[in-house]
């Protein structure tokens, strides 16, 4: 019993919520990633595009809840994430042609696309704010939780409890599901071998008829519907606010940079990696440790970092990754 | 105000020759920063009693009182010093009604008002930090210090028996002053604080701060934080990961927004907050709306409050010099004297005027104590049913 009330107790308060961050983490870094590779720059504004799209959707969100439309047991958000999709690839078309396609015309230093996206990342920060204010908004609707803690202690009989939300399970299956698509399009459509072309050598591709212009278009719509994605499954998750998606920045870099910049399958198992570090070295193990060893008393919590250097949890390991393996795991293009 | 009964017709003629004044009192309040909602309500109650006087036309032979609105953010020490700088240096204010949060209202009295011996008045600044503030005499405020409602939240919880709670608290001078009170009464009444920890506000997911507070464990969570702010995203993730169904809320959680949050949720739950109730505090909520705003808000009722008291000190003191009214603020506030409600300023300019003495009750049932600070009748509430009722006061 004691070993099962331990496990309940690490799903409950490490597992479950690691993977549904590890999910939305591996989503955001996938865009990331995409952009370096192709574009071949860091940008800076992808936590403001999220946060531009989770917008927009929820300002959708609301207008279908007013029209009485609903999902039934599924956050309404879901039905309104088109309208996101869309406004969010509109709004980046437009900045790549008004801001980077001038640099990447005349073959600007990365250095100076980077620093362009942080001027658009301001930008994108105050429109974001202007269309729906810097408050906290919460727009998850339909069920909440898929098991609760009480229902679960009175199923199993066992002391610790354990919830599973609605969101938690959303989160996970809709990043499958568009984990699968992107490298089905990758893989197997001309379009998406015409961009892995593109992302190896833009030279070759232009000589074999790839169209860039199409390529960068295509780049930034996939991107904005992954950001749009992972900001709203975030935002269902836990709430939405315009800071919390300029603070999210930082895990989602270091998820990228962990998995190898450029490498979307790496960009997934950074997010995990970064999510679980997160997660395990701030949670007090006390608990699960009083189960497990019942006879021992130890002092503290058994926390190895306070939950306020949360944050710091990401930058030692993007340091660590720069220092030791700055090509990240997975290999990808050296930073 | 004893000695004021001496005082003869003959006194206040002489004082009569001062000649009317334009009086300016400061309001330096968060207008902006984490508390920016709460900041139009209590400035609009500060003006609300300067208007009433100047109407009145009875403060020192028909002076005039005009506000001067300065931004102190709450949040940055630095900027409300700079913002109280102005208003005494360019603006000549003579007293002020403000700072709003702890922090900062200690920087500012500390580099600016102590040094130039400006009368300050807080309406919300509640820390326990600011009792024992070397302050000659220039501090005072309207809201009771944290100190106390440690004590009164430590006595309901003990009334529950609930012997062990873990704490959290807002990561700031009102958070950690709250809850360290707290810990200190609730363990010299014999109780334990398994854990006491902090978190900040404006983040997204509170649920690695309520693991670490499951894994300490205790009966109940007690949460100093702020309702639209981290102090519900604590609640959220506990009741979520089923880690606390107990929760103790103190002044700055328990509001409407709590039930709209949580409904029943929170069933058995239960809080305190100042409790400012009877005749002055519906007195100035019909005040309020007339003069179009909403007495209701937080705080508001202790900022009327503030800047009638140094106004009526002024009075009695028949001067506008801080240094000469700081001495009267205590003797308008307590007994002995005739009751003065919200709305009644004129009144009591009139009594004081003729020699008489005031015992201000105002909107919040003003009553210092100590170094200058509200008493503070607590309101203990229970939740039930997705509802918040009132229990009873302390």
């Amino acid at each position: 019993m004691d070993i099962l009330n331990a496990l309940v107790a690490f799903l409950n308060f490490v597992f479950i919520p690691a993977a549904a961050y590890g999910a939305q983490l591996a989503l955001g870094a996938l865009g990331v990633t995409l952009i370096y590779g192709i574009l071949r720059f860091s940008n800076f504004a992808h936590g403001d595009t999220m946060a531009f799209g989770t917008a927009v959707t929820i300002l959708a969100t609301w207008g279908l809840q007013a029209m009485g439309v609903s999902l039934g047991p599924l956050p309404t958000a879901l039905l309104a994430l088109p309208f996101g999709i869309a406004a969010t690839a509109a709004m980046v078309l437009l900045t790549d042609q008004a801001v980077y396609r001038f640099y990447r015309v005349k073959k600007s230093a990365p250095i100076i696309l980077v620093m362009a996206s942080v001027g658009v990342m301001f930008l994108m920060n105050g429109i974001t704010r202007l269309l729906i204010g810097v408050d906290e908004q919460r727009f998850a609707d339909g069920t909440r939780f898929v098991i609760d803690v009480r229902t679960f202690k009175a199923m199993t009989g066992l002391q610790e409890g354990l919830a599973l939300k609605t969101t938690q399970v959303l989160t996970v299956v809709v990043a499958l599901l568009v984990v699968w698509a992107l490298f089905w399009f990758l893989n197997r459509t001309k379009s998406g071998k015409a961009m892995r072309a593109y992302s190896d050598n833009e030279d070759l591709a232009l000589l074999s008829g790839i169209d860039p212009e199409k390529v960068v278009r295509m780049t930034w719509i996939i991107a904005a519907s992954l950001a749009t994605i992972a900001g709203v499954l975030y935002g269902l998750d836990k709430a939405f606010k315009p800071f919390n998606y300029f603070q999210i920045l930082l895990p989602i870099f270091a998820a990228a940079i962990v998995g190898g910049l450029g490498n979307p399958l790496g960009a997934i198992a950074g997010g995990f990696v970064v999510a679980f570090s997160e997660v395990a070295i701030t949670y007090p193990w006390l608990k699960v440790a009083r189960y497990l060893f019942p006879g021992w008393q130890p002092e503290g919590l058994l926390q190895l970092l306070g939950t306020e250097y949360k944050f710091a949890v990401s930058f030692v390991i993007l340091i660590a990754v720069l220092l030791f393996k700055p090509t990240g795991l997975f290999r990808g293009k050296s930073v | 105000m004893k000695k004021l009964l001496l005082a003869s017709a003959a006194g206040a003629l002489i004082a009569g020759t001062a000649g009317a004044e334009d009086i300016k009192l400061g309001i330096s309040l968060g207008f902006t920063g984490p508390l920016e909602s709460m900041a139009p309500d209590m400035g609009k109650g500060a003006e609300l009693a300067m208007k009433e006087v100047t109407d009145s036309g009875l403060l020192l032979d028909g002076s005039t009182v005009s506000p001067v609105q300065g931004d102190s953010t709450c949040a940055d020490a630095a900027a409300a010093t700079a913002t109280v700088e102005r208003l005494i240096t360019a603006e000549g204010v003579k007293g002020i009604i403000g700072g709003m949060c702890s922090g900062e209202t200690i920087a500012s009295l500390e580099n600016v008002a102590k040094p130039n011996g400006i009368v300050m008045i807080s309406p919300s600044a509640t820390s326990p930090a600011l009792s024992d503030l070397e302050d000659n005499g220039l501090f005072f405020r309207t809201s009771p210090s944290d100190a106390r409602q440690g004590q009164v939240m430590a006595d309901i919880i003990m009334s529950k028996d609930i012997s062990s709670v873990a704490v959290t608290y807002t990561n700031n001078d009102y958070g950690k002053g709250l809850a360290d009170s707290f810990q200190a009464a609730f363990e010299a009444a014999g109780g334990s604080v398994t854990v006491n920890a902090a978190h900040d506000d404006g983040k997204a997911d509170y649920s690695a701060e309520v693991a670490a507070l499951a894994a300490a464990g205790g009966d109940a969570l007690v949460v100093a934080g702020y309702v639209d702010q981290g102090g519900s995203g604590v609640v959220r993730a506990a009741l979520d990961t089923g880690a606390f169904d107990t929760f103790v809320f103190p002044d700055g959680m328990v509001g409407n927004q709590l039930v709209e949050n949580f409904g029943s949720e929170i069933d058995g739950s239960f809080g305190q907050n100042p409790a400012a109730e009877g005749e002055g505090r519906d007195t100035y909520l019909k005040l309020a709306e007339e003069a179009g705003f909403d007495g209701s808000g937080a705080f508001s009722a202790e900022a009327y409050d503030a800047a009638a008291l140094i106004l009526l000190s002024m009075a009695a003191a028949k001067s506008s010099d801080p240094a000469a009214y700081k001495e009267k603020v205590m003797e308008i506030a307590n007994e002995p004297g005739e009751q003065i409600m919200p709305g009644q300023l004129g009144k009591a300019l009139e009594i004081i005027n003729g020699g008489g003495e005031v015992d201000y009750v105002g909107a919040t049932s003003v009553d210092l104590v100590g170094g200058g600070e509200s008493a503070g009748v607590y309101r203990e509430v229970g939740f039930t049913n997705g509802e918040m009722e009132v229990i009873g006061y302390r």
